[in-house]
């Protein structure tokens, strides 16, 4: 059953294209990646996936819900319940211990301060980092923030996860580590990933590839650090 | 890769015979090409026949009379000169990939490079998402984890001169121009 859809979406910001047309379908359950050099509008197109961007044409669809024509509101509100997010450098808050992180979506979900704390043990727990549940950003190592960036965007069990380069800070160690464990986490959880890197070696934790390059889509699948321009030695 | 040396290392372990040297071949080298009886049987007789391994007993287990080899000094003494040596980095650019986009620009133009490539990179990510699944599977031994990583980071090199080079036929078709 597809779950996300995007439909001819049109983006540009101010007089640059970022997005040229772009339709993709994403089933649900399933791991996509998105590929392509910095600058192919794959970014553009996960923020118009997860209702953060509005196109400027085309259609995004979450099941039958045409995200595009909703508020501001509505789509934060989506985002709340529905969508996990996850980037490249965690944006924990610095002031917060890892546990107070993680508990955020659902505190303000409306989740009770207790019921939330536990919850947000639990998921740094199944991450492997319950050890720094009351340190602060600050005193972790990067694998550690990212690992509680990960909690933190799982622990309201969203239907979606949008990853933004999520291991592009992380060096090739931790980074397996942690894709292995998000690997298995969504499995467990049916969650639906749109995972976005430039990193053939990350490309081969999902499902399947979508490549984009100058905003449309590649089905050559020249996106994956190709150098750019033609004649370039 | 020398199977004569590798053989040579898993004897260091103890005496085995044929059968037991393979199995161990193949299990202590996970992902790799498993094998042959008749190349276990041929090493073995060579090495002996060189004084690396000698017999060391038949056993017969109720079925069919089986000889064990074992590690000689010289066998020992071989086999670490050879742990010790530093392989030459290939010195010739020798992948079949290579060898087939540079044929494809010259006999048929840039288009059949091209597709060739964008086909060859299909079935590379392929390759590499079956080797993810290894690596990422809680159930995988080490000796699994290694071998697929050994493999997926030279797919990864594969897949960016793909990449690369995709940009590239045209011109390299352009300078083949006779």
């Amino acid at each position: 059953m597809t779950i996300l859809r995007a439909r001819g979406v049109v983006k540009s910001y101010g007089l640059t294209p970022a997005l040229r047309g772009v339709t993709i379908d994403v089933a649900e359950g399933e791991i996509v990646a998105v590929t392509g050099p910095s600058g192919c509008g794959k970014s553009t197109l996960l923020h118009c996936l997860a209702g953060i961007l509005r196109p400027d044409a085309g259609e995004v669809l979450y099941g039958e819900h045409r995200l595009d024509t909703w508020s501001e509101k509505m789509r934060a509100r989506l985002r709340r319940t529905e969508f996990g997010v996850l980037f490249q450098f965690g944006q924990l808050v610095a002031e917060l211990t890892a546990a107070e992180n993680v508990a955020l979506p659902l505190l303000l979900a409306g989740t009770g301060r207790r019921e939330a704390r536990t919850a947000a043990v639990q998921w740094l727990d199944r991450l492997g980092v319950a050890d720094v549940a009351d340190t602060r950003p600050g005193e972790m190592s990067g694998g550690q923030q990212q690992r509680c960036a990960t909690a933190r965007a799982l622990v309201a069990e969203p239907r979606v996860l949008f990853a933004d380069e999520p291991t592009g800070s992380l060096d090739s160690r931790t980074s397996e580590q942690l894709l292995g464990e998000l690997v298995r986490v969504v499995r467990d959880q049916r969650t639906t990933v749109v995972l976005i890197t430039h990193d053939a070696t990350v490309a081969g934790y999902a499902d399947r590839e979508v490549a984009l390059r100058d905003g449309e889509l590649d089905p050559s699948g020249l996106g994956l650090t190709a150098i750019q321009g033609r004649h370039k030695r | 890769m020398s199977t004569t040396h590798v053989l040579l290392g898993l004897l260091a372990a103890g005496p085995m015979h044929g059968y037991e040297l393979k199995r161990s071949h193949d299990q202590r080298l996970p992902q790799a090409k498993p094998v042959a009886f008749g190349q276990v049987y041929a090493t073995l007789g060579r090495l002996q026949r060189d004084g690396l391994v000698t017999t060391s007993g038949q056993d017969q287990d109720g079925g069919p009379e089986r000889t064990s080899f074992a590690l000689t000094d010289a066998g020992r003494a071989r086999l670490d000169e050879w742990l010790g040596e530093i392989e030459p980095p290939a010195p010739y650019v020798t992948s079949t990939l290579f060898a087939k986009v540079a044929v494809a620009v010259l006999v048929s133009g840039e288009q059949r490079a091209h597709d060739y490539l964008v086909a060859q990179r299909a079935a590379h990510m392929d390759r590499l998402r079956a080797l993810t699944a290894v690596k990422a599977d809680p159930a995988s031994s080490l000796g699994d984890v290694v071998a697929a990583d050994f493999a997926i980071l030279h797919l990864d090199a594969d897949l960016r001169w793909v990449a690369n080079t995709l940009v590239r036929v045209a011109d390299l078709h352009r300078e083949m121009q006779p």
